[in-house]
């Protein structure tokens, strides 16, 4: 599904990623851990195309086409999903307005009609229940005066809907509490699926408790300096990540 | 001047010398008067249109007070000097004679700016200014609901018909909310106007549908000093539209309009602008300068005026929507859109004064400025000593697009009664790089992006719009802000 090799990538003058590699086949989970500065949310932003993230030398294989040649709304047409770490707010648009634009972005990209806005609103209620939000989101404005809790949520939320092929959720775990975390974690999990592979970027063990990955990666210095099974994150958790940084050094 | 006018004017200098009166009198509809202005071109005006003497001698004291002004220099603005003896001051529709005589004449660029606004094939050829035949004249859409119109009661024809068949409500309300002396642009108008509407609706009575100028301006592609009035008789109710939602393409224009709205007690009026005048090219070549009187009073107790309009056009927007709030209880309120791209300038916003007690007022403002654009809010709420309770609440928001574009405000508060309330709120904001990626990481492109954003500012102003006004506005800013992204 995704293949880094070699990834270097600077942020103004910047370097930050430096030699990155990185496999995740389709059907898989994997957590991308690391201490603050390391790069994680580089790598994510990167990958999702933003602007002033520059990529000075390795290649990104997505679906055996190359992902760094498309443009980031063409990265997202062919179903690339980043959830934000901190989701903006853009006052006046309507949530659902935008939600079906994406949607029929997505749908025009291969060639399908526009949705239907009766199915759609169906659609759109039925994953609001599975994340747990209520009826007022739908005229509410794109994360206006949403707490942090729903904004996570509304990220999810936008996912379920959109049924990307690859998600990279970047701290998706930061600012819930724990009954906000179960609901955030459900809604992942219920798009786990062997065509679609999901990369959670995050600080704590917590989240992986409630969403189980398959490997587990230390990224630091910007560049992947362990990799392991579930159990490299209980350790990381208990021993915290000094002795990684200097085995790796 | 272009040449195509140079050589226009030519031949009416050929015609001057023949002896130019008898040439219009005989045949108005494909006459001009030539260019220049002074009391010989107001009293032919006035004759041409079989004017009673009150309003000719009120058209030459308008004249000979506009000769003792200047033109205003206090608004943000840049303005070519214009010479007013290089304008013709009354010229029948060009349309019929000089204009393309079928759509495939027309510009195609003009025609795709029609597609992509949505405007109905048979429509698009009337806009562009093609000589329509008559099966289509006859199936305009004022003379289909004239006679409902008649049936409540209400008047709602050209200015022109007005001075013939309703003189006597023109010489009562005419220049009793801008008057003459008002500024100098205002008083041009009342010398020189040409044609525009008139409106009345009688006590109690609510207007069947709205009313709309939609298509009589655009078709009949006239003088460019136009002159509205509406009067709305106790407990009425009237929504008027006013647009103009293709772009003309003509050259470096003055448009000099009055607009005077009168609201007697428990009345309402709902008038709403979608302008989009042809505003010039990239580099700020052509385009109209706007500049433009409109006032309401809210003569009775409890009466409502309210101002909603989306500017979108012209070189220079020189414009203030107004309310005289004099009855107790009266109510005045003004929504704006107002977008300055490439080389456009705009200075516009409202006057609420406030006269009787317990006035309320509202407005919100939201300026747009792209390219080389620069946007001006200047508004006054004056609260005077008799207006005991009176409230205002402002909110005046701009957005910027790019970084040599500019906004600017310009809030103007004078309170003389201390029981007065007033809020003011402005933010100045850019569209950020986190919206617009955060959209594009959705897959939607970033023209759509952007149009979903700036749309998303201005929604507290389109939801007052009328239903279908709102969703050409929509389209309209999309199409004024094309190309300025990325």
């Amino acid at each position: 599904m995704l293949v880094i090799k070699d990834l270097h990538a600077k942020v103004g003058d910047r370097k930050v990623l430096d030699g990155l590699n990185l496999e995740v086949p389709a059907g898989e989970v994997h957590a991308i851990m690391g201490p603050n500065g390391s790069g994680k949310s580089t790598l994510a932003y990167t990958l999702a195309g933003r602007p002033g993230y520059e990529v000075t030398a390795g290649s990104v294989s997505y679906q055996g086409r190359d992902l760094l040649s498309l443009a980031p709304e063409a990265r997202a047409q062919v179903g690339l999903f980043l959830g934000f770490q901190y989701p903006v707010e853009i006052p006046g648009v309507n949530n659902v307005y935008l939600l079906k634009a994406a949607l029929n972005a997505a749908r025009k990209h291969r060639g399908e009609a526009e949705v239907d806005a009766f199915e759609f609103l169906t659609l759109v209620r039925e994953k609001m229940k599975v994340m747990q939000m209520d009826e007022t989101f739908l005229s509410r404005g794109v994360n206006e005066g949403f707490s942090g809790g729903e904004k996570k949520r509304n990220e999810i939320l936008q996912m379920l809907v959109l049924e990307p092929s690859l998600a990279v959720l970047d701290e998706t775990d930061s600012g819930l509490d724990i009954d906000a975390l179960k609901v955030v974690a459900h809604g992942v999990n219920t798009l786990r699926s062997p065509n679609r592979a999901i990369v959670l970027v995050t600080h704590y063990q917590r989240l992986l408790d409630h969403i189980q990955p398959g490997r587990v990666h230390v990224l630091a210095r910007g560049r992947i300096i362990r990799s392991g099974g579930p159990e490299l994150a209980r350790e990381l958790e208990a021993r915290g990540y000094d002795w990684v940084l200097n085995e790796a050094a | 001047m272009s040449q195509n006018a140079e050589i226009q004017n030519a031949e009416i200098h050929d015609v001057i010398g023949r002896g130019y009166q008898h040439g219009f009198v005989t045949d108005i509809e494909s006459e001009s008067l030539p260019p220049g202005l002074d009391e010989d071109v107001v009293r032919a005006i006035s004759r041409i249109k079989r004017e009673p003497a009150f309003l000719t001698e009120w058209r030459l004291r308008a004249f000979r007070h506009w000769r003792t002004m200047t033109e205003p220099q206090w608004a943000h603005v840049r303005v070519n000097p214009i010479d007013y003896q290089d304008i013709s001051y009354y010229s029948a529709p060009k349309a019929k004679k000089d204009g393309p005589k079928s759509l495939d004449e027309v510009d195609p660029k003009l025609l795709e700016t029609y597609e992509k606004l949505g405007v109905p094939l048979h429509e698009r050829a009337r806009l562009a200014g093609v000589a329509v035949d008559a099966v289509f004249d006859s199936v305009s859409v004022a003379t289909t609901f004239k006679d409902r119109l008649e049936k409540a009661g209400v008047i709602f024809c050209s200015f022109s018909d007005a001075v013939q068949k309703h003189p006597e409500l023109l010489e009562q309300h005419l220049g009793s909310v801008v008057p003459y002396t008002d500024n100098f642009y205002a008083c041009l108008n009342s010398a020189v106007f040409s044609d525009g509407s008139f409106v009345y609706i009688p006590k109690g009575v609510r207007c069947p549908m709205e009313l709309s100028t939609y298509f009589r301006i655009n078709a009949a592609k006239t003088g460019q000093f136009e002159r509205t009035l509406i009067v709305a008789d106790e407990g009425s109710h009237v929504s008027y539209l006013e647009g103009c939602t293709a772009p003309m393409r003509d050259e470096n224009q003055l448009h000099a309009a009055v607009v005077e709205l009168v609201a007697m007690a428990d009345a309402q009026i709902k008038y709403s602008t979608v302008q989009n005048w042809y505003p010039g090219d990239e580099n700020g070549v052509g385009g109209i300068y706007n500049f433009v009187t409109k006032r309401g009073e809210c003569r009775g107790r409890n009466s409502r005026i309210s101002w909603t309009q989306v500017e979108t056009g012209s070189a220079i927007t020189w414009k203030y929507p107004s309310c005289v709030l004099r009855g107790d209880n009266s109510v005045g309120e003004f929504y704006s859109v107002a977008l300055a791209n490439h080389c456009q300038q705009a200075d516009t916003g409202t006057k609420m004064i406030h006269i009787g007690a317990n006035t309320r007022s509202t407005i919100v403002s939201k300026g747009i400025s792209a390219g080389r654009g620069q946007n001006t809010y200047r508004g006054l709420v004056k609260i005077l000593p008799t207006a005991t309770g009176a409230r205002n609440f402002t909110q005046c928001d701009s957005l910027l697009m790019g970084a040599q574009c500019g906004a600017h405000t310009f809030p103007y508060v004078e309170v003389k009664n201390p029981s007065a309330t007033i809020e003011h709120e402005a933010s100045t904001s850019r569209i950020s790089e986190d919206q617009l990626f955060y959209c594009l990481q959705r897959g939607i492109s970033e023209e759509d992006a952007v149009n979903m954003i700036v749309n998303g500012f201005c929604k507290s102003v389109f939801k007052e719009l009328p239903m279908e006004f709102a969703v050409e506005a929509q389209n309209l800013l999309a199409v004024s802000l094309e190309g300025s992204v990325g």
